[in-house]
């Protein structure tokens, strides 16, 4: 076998479609475009494509460069690729910027038919079935009947799931990873805190900031200091910054003193640079929403019980905010149901964070899944 | 002989064989300490037995994954709480009893997820072991492989110890099958086989 790979240099594509979508919450979508990005090829048989979700704040760009920015590598790259464990020269691997987002599907800041101005914050709640309908759709679109696979991390690994459940013949084998079947009240908590941040700033204008020419930068640079707390594990962030001092000594001022703080405004700032803040609001509702047990009474098991997909679901030793026990709980619920799956619990010390690490144990356990999967 | 018996036969496991006599075609399995799943794998080839196997080694879990065979990544020691009373028709632990150290409940807790429980241990009562505590050492044999200090093996017990205990706990042996390094023993078990094998049930 080669030396594993780049996809190189890729290209998004734009899918329309003209066909309104009845949305969960009930509100209509009249129309509306997905930018992807697809990588290998797909064969003859049409039954080697794989999905790939992304979470809060990712996007269609799963791996690869474009021409233009050679920084910009997709932020599963050290998956994707030829000779990676989800090996693009076996695969045909599809990602989707999903609705309501702000890299170039259809969201808070396009164009609103009905007034002619962006969407702002008259953009409906969209939530993980919705984006799963519209990907289904794309699908069609791509003439694939049934996905060899649908893989994603946090929020995406939710996608994946209920690929499972939406459309339990379209879905040959599901990874979850760093995922839940929903929720908890301190996970919600979390994201409300940053929604919060968001709302209160007041450049938000409720939610219509486009018009007045200014963006909720205070804001959503809050949202997304407490989002990367909450990512990263108390031992990552004690071995990477410590209690490390900017300036070597006690300044007694409200400027950096301690090098988290760096780290944290650094991180805040480049993300509210370029991530719009009504998708963020949308996209951590939609976290919030999802729960498959909802309409069987809390019965997950019961929930569970129309798919058919062979499993992988993994979590991380160190994930605070999508713990262990989540995964475990999503492991018995499948097994209930005498579901193929197998649970790895990974020991990396990276937090949440670390479903997007080439960590050895779990990218071998993904190759070692991917290898199983017959085209 | 039947057709089963020449295929499983074709295992060159001796206990494998053993094992996948006592299931039958589409029982839940759930295999403790499953190790590779090679055990699982072979169930799935003669028995189309679909089970799970537990395991906690990082590299068996990959390994697992590589064989097809789903498996768990979870502690043992932790009990098997949030599995459900008789979701399983056959929960098997293989050579592993005596590298638990909570033996009890984890007989108990097999046979609560399981209708029976399988298990097999190798035999401190076998001769072998006998001569060589006569000869002051501590027995290493192919059941036994490690030296005193480097045993993964917790427990140390004899056949009649461990019927002894099952009688104590209301435990039903269904069935035993002992060997003597692969060849089947049939009478002074505790003092000829080196590896025991039993099914287990509860008292109706």
């Amino acid at each position: 076998m080669s030396e594993p790979g780049s996809v190189g240099v890729v290209t998004p594509q734009r899918a329309h479609f003209p066909e309104p979508l009845v949305l969960k919450s009930g509100a209509v979508l009249p129309s509306y475009d997905l930018v992807y990005e697809t990588y290998g090829e797909l064969n003859a048989a049409r039954d080697n494509a794989v999905l790939v979700c992304h979470a809060l704040s990712g996007s269609h760009h799963v791996a690869g460069t474009y021409a233009d920015r050679p920084k910009s590598l997709g932020w599963w790259d050290n998956l994707v690729g030829p000779g990676k464990p989800l090996d693009t020269r076996k695969f045909f691997v599809i990602g989707v910027n999903n609705l309501g987002g702000c890299y170039g599907s259809t969201g808070p800041v396009s164009e609103n038919p009905a007034t002619g101005k962006p969407w702002g914050a008259d953009f409906p709640f969209v939530t993980v079935e919705d984006w799963v309908v519209a990907q289904a759709r794309l699908a069609d679109q791509l003439g694939i009947a049934c996905f060899a696979a649908v893989i994603g991390g946090s929020l995406g690994g939710m996608q994946a799931l209920e690929w499972t459940l939406r459309y339990p013949d379209r879905v040959r084998y599901a990874g979850i990873i760093a995922a839940a079947s929903k929720l908890t009240a301190q996970n919600i908590a979390f994201n409300e805190v940053a929604r919060q941040a968001i709302l209160s700033d007041p450049d938000f204008h409720g939610g219509h900031y486009y018009e007045h020419g200014v963006v909720p930068t205070r804001g959503l640079r809050l949202a997304r200091m407490v989002g990367h707390i909450t990512y990263l594990s108390d031992d990552s962030m004690a071995e990477k910054f410590g209690r490390k001092l900017r300036h070597g000594e006690h300044m007694y001022h409200w400027d950096v003193e301690f090098e988290i703080e760096s780290y944290l405004r650094y991180q805040g700032d480049k993300f509210a640079g370029f991530f719009d803040a009504n998708t963020y609001l949308l996209a951590t509702k939609a976290l919030d929403y999802f729960d498959p047990a909802f309409d069987f009474d809390g019965d997950l098991p019961a929930a569970l019980a129309r798919a058919k997909a062979d499993f992988l679901v993994a979590s991380f030793t160190t994930d605070w905010r999508f713990s262990p026990a989540r995964s475990r709980e999503l492991m018995h619920a499948l097994m209930r149901n005498g579901l193929k799956v197998s649970y790895a619990e990974i020991d990396c010390p990276a937090g949440h964070d670390s479903f997007l690490l080439d960590d050895p144990q779990y990218h071998a356990v993904l190759r070692a899944w991917f290898d199983g999967i017959e085209v | 002989m039947s057709t089963d018996l020449i295929q499983v036969a074709e295992s060159g496991r001796y206990d494998f064989d053993v094992i996948a006599r006592w299931m039958k075609p589409g029982e839940r399995v759930l295999d403790l300490g499953c190790g590779d799943g090679s055990l699982l794998k072979h169930l799935r080839e003669v028995r189309q037995v679909e089970g799970y196997g537990v395991e906690l080694d990082p590299a068996n879990i990959v390994a697992c994954v590589r064989n097809g065979v789903s498996v768990l990544q979870i502690d043992l020691e932790g009990g098997l709480e949030d599995f459900e009373d008789a979701q399983f028709d056959h929960v098997v632990m293989s050579l592993s009893l005596q590298a638990v150290r909570h033996t009890e409940r984890i007989l108990d807790e097999m046979l609560r997820v399981g209708i029976e429980a399988v298990v097999s241990f190798p035999n401190f009562g076998y001769w072998r072991h006998r001569q060589a505590i006569l000869n002051g050492r501590m027995p290493v044999s192919e059941s036994l492989p490690y030296q005193w200090y480097d045993t993964p093996n917790v427990r140390f017990f004899t056949i009649a110890d461990f019927e002894a205990l099952c009688e104590r706990r209301g435990i039903v042996v269904h069935e035993r099958a002992a060997f003597d390094e692969g060849v089947p023993v049939t009478q002074e078990a505790n003092f000829l086989a080196s590896v025991a094998m039993y099914r287990l049930g509860r008292r109706a």
